[in-house]
């Protein structure tokens, strides 16, 4: 065929006009598209510089004189290097340091006595040297000359390299380097309990005709309405110092590996359920009636059929729960005591030890088996999505009373686990002093009496939730279409799409501490946005990108390919298209997408700890803080204030869904 | 650049090319369609049938070449910049509108008012049959009827030029029937210049003024429906549209080929004398001569044939025939009822037939 295409005859392609629709469409997907630049790519950008920007003072930039009683500068001028040989001070390890290091030059003084009618002269070998004497900065080669009380206050900077220290430091420090391998584990145990249990009650759901389903099916999506660290505070509550079942642990304590696994499995659950449920629901019946007619048992069956045919389900359930949990720091942070994690480590380096650089190396640390796992998820569902567009007849369980007892006894441990947590908080949140009062009272509701924001929090959270799930559906609906629908331009949008699917791959952690560098930037213009409600919404709207992105896109993707077409044909403006047949078309997709963003936005930590003010503290990170502060009864209260809440929106969501359907969906029924 | 055309050239096509990558998908495509003619592209499944209907409507531009409508070079114009209405296979109606509103879609924003629009369709639903299913949802339509209330919404605005890519694939053998007469008529009313895409040759036969046989991306043959099934131009037109015996032949000389001992009277074209060919003939071209029948000096094209088998197809018996000349190919070939019914032909027979020399044809061996 390419000598056929040897045969075209000479002269440029023909290069489209495009009419004003295409440029406005293009036009409009550039502006999403550099939404995303600005709020994903720079920040990534400016943490990935900073974790490899170090920091040392290095002695050899400052030279010093220093004067007789009277004033007089009779002796030669001596580097600070020297000095500090002299002195045997500090070694080579001693003089790494971060951004903000400050290094007092009396230490090279051991006499010094502010007092002294001494005097004193400093300046830089080096046109970079620089030091600060007060807070007035000094660069230069120029000497200044200071009397003993003034040479008190002088401070060396340390000069800045990029290069891989901070990375060499990190692996050689067993205290940081140690969470590595403590996340792997916490996640890969936590995969195994969670997916074996999601597959349990998936199954039973799926293949049984075990009673009370529909009931089954909602408890076990609660615990996406509630932040993770929720089942830390219940397990505090349960097997923590005071707890009533902390007999059951037989001495282990629940401050570490088990408290965070037995939470992560709650929290997972939902997600992990979901995904084998759906593959469950479609691996077709016609396979298991050839096994029985060729007389397989039910396990070999099992395993021959059942498996395989949710395995692209299962290993997708497998890397979505393990992406989540090693992302996760709300629970480790409240249930993990000494054990270190990644996620709790970026957190305490910048918010503890204020040690930035090595913030982010962390951070990189933590975008690498979580890219890792976001890369393999994708690969996977795709697999998935092919097997879904195959004929399949929907198995149908037969009624055995036997095996449907003992499948709803299993979902019922699982439920009763669910339920359980929650009881917990809600009654922990209920009683005067637990465990010694345990009559009722509202006072830890008095949050406004606690430090963490009070019920300003809570309202900051609605209010944070109402907006991002407003702007964020808006943006992320619009530009799907766009991105789905417009003609040509094929380079930008499939840069577009891989903008669009890169937050899924970003720890909200990370996500957080690149927000920091970015937008705290002085330099950055954007850094009016600092400390706002609007870096809040931002960052959300960007955190939750992806799942929503790919929402639109299976909604968009299910109308047919040529109505842009006869839109065009029939010269009406695309957004006619848009408005009028476009959005009521996929209305169900657009208000899952809002009530999924609302639902993160008002339980998320981990991306928004880095970034809220006093005045836009949220109830999430409220949670976190009472908590930190011993306050453990009222943050329960207030997570399960978020748990009601979600489960409100829930509400309203399907109460709208089937409004809208009726209204705008008549053409679905026949 | 000037252009000079007749007055009555609706679309003209020249030189054009559509490449994907590598592949070739239309290769030198040049065309003219009359006003108010209606043309078929007809072709097997991926010949670029589609393709070609697209870059005519510039949805997906060609890679070279030029359209030119109404005297106008459309070729690097956006569709709403052209003047066309299509109806595609999947109709793409919009559902979650009316049927009234899906026709009225394309008349609102053009200066028309409210009672226009609504006269209009009603017009539309009235000339389409349609009349009392104005409220209803595209879903809750059979497929005929929604059809045509894609077609009502492509000729609502009065184009130029409209566009079918195989309107009636999705149909039912009765229903796509009537609707074929039906959009003809509509068409032929209208005066619009159509062109229809279609892989089903009866459609191209029966709706046809003038038929494009396609194949690998160029144009195999352009003519009448008549045209192209007397006179296919190739090998592949000939085997494409309707049936057709082949079996091979060498030419004699100008007018005459041998096959097997025998010489026919045949339409050579322009093949050499000596040429190695394939002769071809249609099975309604074969005449059965009867049982009894002595073959006279004057007779050409006439064969001694066993009649292995026949099957009764209504109007005609198709039959198999086996012969020496032929070796072991089977000709087949449909003889009229009534022609079964007076020469009292049975299966198991040895009788005459003719190979009528006007349904002989000669054509180029494929490579
Ligand atoms: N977007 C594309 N990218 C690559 N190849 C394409 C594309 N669209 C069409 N083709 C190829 O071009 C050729 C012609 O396609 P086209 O759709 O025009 O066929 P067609 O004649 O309409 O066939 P059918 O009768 O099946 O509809 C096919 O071989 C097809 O595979
Ligand atoms: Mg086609």
């Amino acid at each position: 065929m390419s000598e056929s295409v040897a045969a075209l005859p000479k002269g440029g392609r023909v290069r489209a006009k495009l009419d004003r629709d295409d440029v406005m469409m293009r036009l409009w997907m550039v502006v999403i598209a550099l939404y995303l630049v600005v709020t994903l790519a720079f920040p990534l950008y400016a943490m990935l510089s900073k974790s490899v920007s170090t920091f040392r003072f290095d002695l050899t930039w400052f030279e010093f004189q220093v004067s007789d009683e009277e004033g007089h500068f009779n002796t030669a001028p001596i580097l600070a290097s020297a000095l500090n040989a002299d002195l045997d001070l500090y070694g080579e390890t001693d003089l790494a340091t971060g951004s903000d290091g400050r290094l007092p030059a009396t230490t090279f003084f051991p006499e010094f006595s502010f007092r002294s009618p001494v005097m004193y002269r400093i300046r830089g070998t080096v046109d970079d040297a620089t030091f600060l004497v007060g807070s007035t900065r000094h660069q230069g080669r120029e000497w200044v000359e200071l009397d003993s009380n003034t040479f008190r206050r002088v401070q060396l900077r340390p000069a800045a390299s990029s290069g891989l220290d901070n990375f060499r430091t990190y692996f050689a420090t067993p205290a940081l380097s140690n969470s590595i391998t403590n996340s792997l584990v916490i996640a890969t145990v936590s995969t195994i309990v969670t997916i074996v249990l999601a597959f349990a009650f998936a199954y039973a759901l799926n293949r049984s005709c075990a009673r009370f389903k529909g009931f089954f099916r909602l408890v076990a999506m609660a615990p996406i309405l509630v932040p993770s660290l929720l089942p830390g505070i219940a397990l505090v509550y349960l097997f923590g110092n005071q707890g009533m079942l902390k007999g059951l642990l037989m001495g282990e304590s629940i401050y570490g590996p088990i408290g965070i696994v037995i939470g992560a499995v709650f929290f997972t659950f939902p997600h992990a359920f979901l995904i084998i449920s759906t593959a469950l629901a479609i691996s077709d019946a016609r396979l298991y009636e050839a096994a029985s007619a060729l007389r397989a048992s039910p396990w070999k069956t099992f395993w021959t059929v059942t498996i395989p045919g949710a395995r692209y389900g299962l290993i997708s359930a497998a890397f979505v729960v393990f992406n989540l949990v090693i992302t996760d720091f709300g629970l480790p942070k409240v249930i993990g005591g000494q054990y270190n994690v990644l996620a709790v480590d970026i957190y305490k380096q910048v918010i503890g030890q204020q040690n930035f650089e090595m913030g982010a190396v962390v951070s990189v640390v933590l975008v690498i088996p979580a890219l890792l796992a976001f890369a393999v998820d994708r690969f996977v569902q795709r697999r998935q999505v092919a097997q879904l567009t195959a004929r399949s007849v929907p198995f149908q369980p037969k009624p055995d009373r036997a095996r449907d007892r003992a499948w709803f006894a299993c979902c019922a441990v699982i439920a009763v686990f669910i339920l359980g947590i929650l009881g917990v908080c809600q009654f922990a949140a209920l009683v005067k002093f637990w465990p010694y009062d345990l009559s009722l009272s509202l006072n830890n509701y008095r949050f406004d009496l606690m430090d963490g924001g009070g019920w300003a929090s809570y309202y900051n959270s609605i209010k944070m939730g109402l907006i991002t799930a407003a702007i964020g559906t808006v943006i992320i609906f619009f530009g799907a279409f766009l991105v789905e629908k417009s003609n040509g331009f094929t380079t930008g949008r499939n840069i577009f799409q891989m903008f669009a699917m890169l937050p899924m791959a970003i720890p909200g952690m990370v996500l957080g501490l690149a927000y920091i560098f970015f937008f705290n930037d002085p330099a950055n213009p954007l850094n009016v946005l600092y400390g706002t409600m609007a870096i809040l919404v931002i960052c959300t709207i960007t955190h939750f990108y992806t799942v929503s992105h790919l929402t639109a896109v299976t909604a968009l993707k299910q109308m047919d390919r040529e109505f842009e077409a006869v839109s065009a044909s029939l010269k009406q403006p695309a957004m006619k298209l848009f408005s009028r047949v476009t959005v009521p078309v996929c209305l169900p997709a657009i208000l899952d997408i809002s009530i999924y963003l609302f639902v993160n936005a008002m339980t998320t930590v981990s991306a928004v700890v880095f970034l809220y003010s006093p005045k836009t503290s949220l109830a999430s990170i409220a949670v976190l803080n009472m908590d930190d502060a011993g306050d453990i009864a009222p943050a329960a209260a207030m997570g399960m204030m978020i748990f009601y809440t979600n489960a409100a929106a829930r509400i309203i969501h399907l109460a709208l869904s089937r409004g809208v359907m009726k209204r705008t969906q008549a053409w679905r029924f026949r | 650049m000037t252009v000079t055309l007749t007055p009555d050239v609706s679309l003209q096509i020249s030189g054009l090319w559509k490449t994907f990558g590598d592949f070739v998908a239309l290769k030198d495509i040049s065309l003219e369609v009359m006003d108010g003619e209606f043309v078929c592209f007809l072709g097997p499944s991926g010949c670029g049938k589609t393709t070609l209907l697209r870059a005519i409507a510039g949805l997906d531009l060609q890679t070279r070449g030029t359209v030119i409508q109404d005297g106008r070079d459309v070729s690097a114009l956006p569709p709403s910049q052209r003047d066309f209405g299509i109806v595609f296979q999947s109709y793409a109606l919009f559902p979650n509108l009316t049927v009234h509103r899906n026709i009225a879609y394309g008349l609102e924003n053009q200066g028309r008012t409210r009672s226009e629009i609504r006269a209009r369709v009603a017009e539309l639903l009235e000339t389409m049959g349609l009349p009392d299913q104005s409220d209803k949802y595209p879903a809750q339509l059979s497929g005929g009827q929604q059809q045509r209330v894609a077609l009502a919404r492509a000729i609502a605005t009065s184009p130029g030029l409209l566009l079918l890519d195989e309107p009636l694939s999705a149909l039912d053998a009765k229903v796509r029937v009537r609707l074929r007469h039906e959009i003809k008529d509509l068409q032929r009313r209208l005066g619009v210049t159509t062109i229809m895409v279609t892989h089903d040759q009866e459609e191209a036969l029966s709706m046809a003024d003038r038929i494009v046989v396609m194949n690998h991306g160029v144009i195999e043959q352009i003519g009448s429906p008549t045209a192209v099934y007397r006179d296919p131009v190739s090998l592949f037109v000939a085997g494409f549209i309707g049936e057709m015996n082949q079996f091979d032949a060498r030419v004699v000389d100008s007018g005459r080929v041998r096959v097997g001992q025998s010489e026919f009277c045949c339409r050579t074209h322009d093949h050499e004398a000596g040429a190695a060919v394939v002769a071809a003939i249609r099975p309604d071209e074969i005449v059965p001569l009867g049982t009894g029948y002595r073959p006279s000096p004057e007779d050409v094209n006439c064969e001694k044939v066993t009649l292995a088998d026949m099957a009764f197809l209504g109007s005609f018996w198709r039959c198999l025939l086996h012969s020496e000349d032929f070796g072991r190919e089977a000709l087949m070939a449909d003889f009229p009822t009534n022609a079964v019914r007076r020469l009292s032909l049975e299966a198991g027979q040895d009788i005459h037939v003719s190979l009528q020399e006007s349904g002989l044809m000669a054509f180029a061996r494929d490579v």
